[in-house]
């Protein structure tokens, strides 16, 4: 008898799986982050244990998942518009960035002024400021026809290099003794924070309503519709008469303002005011919440809280075992690694067949 | 400050030192792009030749080792990405990005006990010649092989690109790859090697940073070079002679804002920095409006899966 492993293409994805395989991603990842901790000379269950359980066994611990995952969760919840329909905005973190420049604008505006419109009002701006800036590459894409990876990606340093130019220069704070930031907000642009002491603030609220309204648009209206067909097939979204180009600018917008909002979410939260590290790459990381959520709103909440602990992690670990908090990065490669291998087993069937040995001569 | 022609030279010789990365981190992508994969790993797998590079040198001692296996620490981490895009389909943006993570976490995690450890005087070569001859001497002398080779590259690439078989089946595989499949060409190795070479290539420009350019090892170091490298195989529309023009180009915006901080000059050295990325920007405009234009220029199959019945 020869085991014979044999690979079949299947014909439509078996949907129990399509949610399972982002928990065997998970599952992998832990036991590759233990083998790496373990090559490095750590106890690996110990590192493992002040990676995914010391950070959130307390209170100030649960609301600092809490704090990291709402950035998170409203970007993919935007991406998820782009990559469903095909359109690859991975420029997020730019996005988010020329948010937080908008919306910092204008709370810096009031620096010296209260009052309850100005929360409203700043928010206001950091969404349009990311739609604004998501919508160069969709015009771009739409108009000329270019890549629109690139083009996002692109963007992404513009962004941050005018913001450390205005932190920098124009905006820097006048009795900052030059360092590169601006003067603190005032109290009425600040989110309201939810508990005494916790960081933990209101802007959970708007990804929560982000979440809420994504899945009503994407399963409940016409222009979801539009943008599932589009992602499945080219061809016949533009066989049915959908227009193509307005919806491109349309899920681009959503994207930006969904970034944006997560960019002024920091900066009105727990940042209070600009500076040059306003995002420890929360646009670029969203995109593997988005994979990991199965661009599903309620898939992408628990996405975001699974990413959101391996920073979470990556700080205590550096904090109690002075391993570099770098390593959130290695753990946050690999469960977008292990998640797009597992993928194969959506669209292939692995047999095991046993055949005779005369069988396989033929 | 005197403008003096010696001046002039020393200015040109850092300009070329500081593209050199670029060169070669963007050659070896433009290989890969050339045969339909987009790998926007090359940030990650240039600062893991970069760590590797670095601590090789101070475990052996040795340049050369610390060199090769620079290389091959490239090699070995593109090789996730071809497994996993070539060999399980996965998408091309996704597995890059995911790759430039994991590599700055793994490169940090790695580099722990490196971090402050002076490096070592890399040997240069024709280092009388330097100093003999005004202008020319700091420009062509007195410089480290790897940018000898790094100046050569480029031609090495177009050559093969346009003079041998093997280019060829690189280029149809990046054009056309169901016709070249057809033709009994194996679309996934070729598309393997590709992908190895830029790994390589990528690896040695990270080691280039770590043991010549600043010998010694930071965390996330490259500071993103991989990014520019992959603007500018777009900018060189895919053309190896132009990746070395313009690799000069960014290299000279960024030698530029430190003399033009240095002179008191007042224009943002944000903008200059964010000239390369505009500048990209426009280019991919102007190539992509015009349907005719992108076909001559950019691999067809860029990015796209490849995936054959059997």
């Amino acid at each position: 008898m020869v085991p014979l492993i044999k690979i079949e293409k299947r014909n439509d994805v078996p949907m129990a799986l399509y949610f399972f395989t982002p928990f065997i991603a998970i599952i992998l990842t832990i036991l590759g982050g233990g083998i790496i901790f373990y090559i490095l000379g750590f106890n690996p269950i110990e590192a493992l244990k002040f990676y995914f359980i010391t950070p959130i066994s307390n209170l100030y611990g649960l609301s600092e998942l809490l704090l990291k995952a709402t950035p998170l969760c409203l970007i993919a919840i935007g991406l998820s518009f782009c990559f469903k329909s095909n359109n690859w905005n991975i420029g997020a973190e730019g996005q988010l960035t020329f948010g937080a420049i908008v919306g910092g604008g204008v709370a810096l505006l009031f620096y010296n002024q209260e009052g309850f419109y100005i929360l409203p009002l700043v928010i206001l701006a950091g969404a349009i400021g990311g739609m604004i800036f998501a919508l160069i590459p969709a015009i771009l894409k739409t108009y000329f026809n270019t890549n629109e990876i690139l083009v996002s990606l692109m963007l992404v340093y513009v962004s941050k290099l005018l913001l450390d130019y205005l932190v920098v220069g124009p905006w820097s704070n006048p009795e900052g003794f030059n360092f590169p930031e601006t003067r603190q907000f005032s109290d009425s642009s600040r989110m309201p924070l939810l508990f005494e002491g916790l960081r933990i603030h209101a802007g959970i609220f708007l990804a929560l309503a982000a979440v809420m309204l994504s899945w009503f648009v994407l399963y409940k209206t016409y222009l979801g519709f539009q943008i599932k067909v589009s992602g499945l097939s080219l061809k016949t979204a533009k066989y049915a008469g959908f227009k193509g180009n307005t919806m491109i600018l349309v899920v681009f917008m959503i994207s930006g303002a969904c970034a944006g909002l997560a960019g002024v979410g920091e900066i009105t939260g727990p940042i209070g005011q600009l500076h040059r590290m306003i995002s420890p790459d929360y646009g670029f990381t969203a995109i593997i919440v988005a994979f990991l959520g199965r661009l599903n709103p309620f898939g992408i909440i628990f996405a975001s809280l699974v990413v959101a602990l391996t920073y979470l992690g990556a700080e205590t670990a550096q904090i109690f075992l002075q391993i570099p908090k770098y390593t959130g990065q290695v753990f946050q490669g690999m469960i977008l690694f292990f998640l797009l291998a597992s993928d194969y087993l959506l669209f292939f069937k692995v047999k095991i067949l046993s055949l005779k040995k005369n069988e396989l001569r033929h | 400050m005197s403008l003096d022609i010696s001046f002039i030279g020393i200015l040109i010789g850092s300009i070329m030192a500081s593209s050199v990365p670029l060169i070669l981190a963007a050659s070896g992508e433009l290989i890969t792009e050339r045969s339909g994969v987009l790998n926007l790993g090359v940030e990650g797998m240039m600062i893991i030749g970069a760590i590797s590079g670095f601590a090789l040198m101070v475990i052996t001692d040795n340049l050369f080792i610390a060199i090769v296996g620079s290389m091959l620490s490239g090699v070995i981490i593109s090789l996730i990405f071809g497994f996993l895009t070539q060999s399980l389909l996965t998408n091309h943006v996704a597995t890059g990005l995911a790759l430039t993570i994991f590599g700055i976490g793994l490169s940090a995690m790695l580099g722990k006990n490196f971090v402050g450890i002076p490096g070592k005087e890399f040997p240069v070569l024709f280092s009388s010649l330097r100093e003999s001859i005004p202008f020319f001497g700091p420009i062509l002398f007195g410089q480290s092989i790897v940018l000898y080779f790094a100046f050569v590259l480029p031609f090495l690439t177009n050559y093969f690109l346009k003079k041998t078989k093997l280019g060829l089946v690189v280029r149809a595989v990046g054009d056309s790859p169901v016709s070249a499949s057809n033709q009994g060409i194996n679309v996934i190795l070729v598309r393997y090697c590709c992908i190895l070479y830029g790994g390589a290539m990528c690896g040695l420009a990270g080691a280039y940073l770590s043991l010549i350019y600043t010998p010694q090892w930071i965390e996330n170091m490259t500071a993103g070079r991989g990014w520019i490298a992959l603007a500018l195989v777009v900018f060189a529309t895919w053309s190896p002679i132009k990746v070395l023009i313009g690799a000069l180009i960014f290299g000279g915006i960024t030698i530029l804002q430190l003399h033009m901080q240095a002179i008191g000059f007042r224009i943002p050295v944000q903008f200059l920095s964010a000239l390369p990325y505009l500048m990209t920007i426009i280019v991919l405009v102007v190539i992509s409006r015009d349907s005719r234009k992108i076909k001559l220029n950019t691999p067809t199959s860029l990015g796209r899966i490849f995936y054959k019945e059997k």
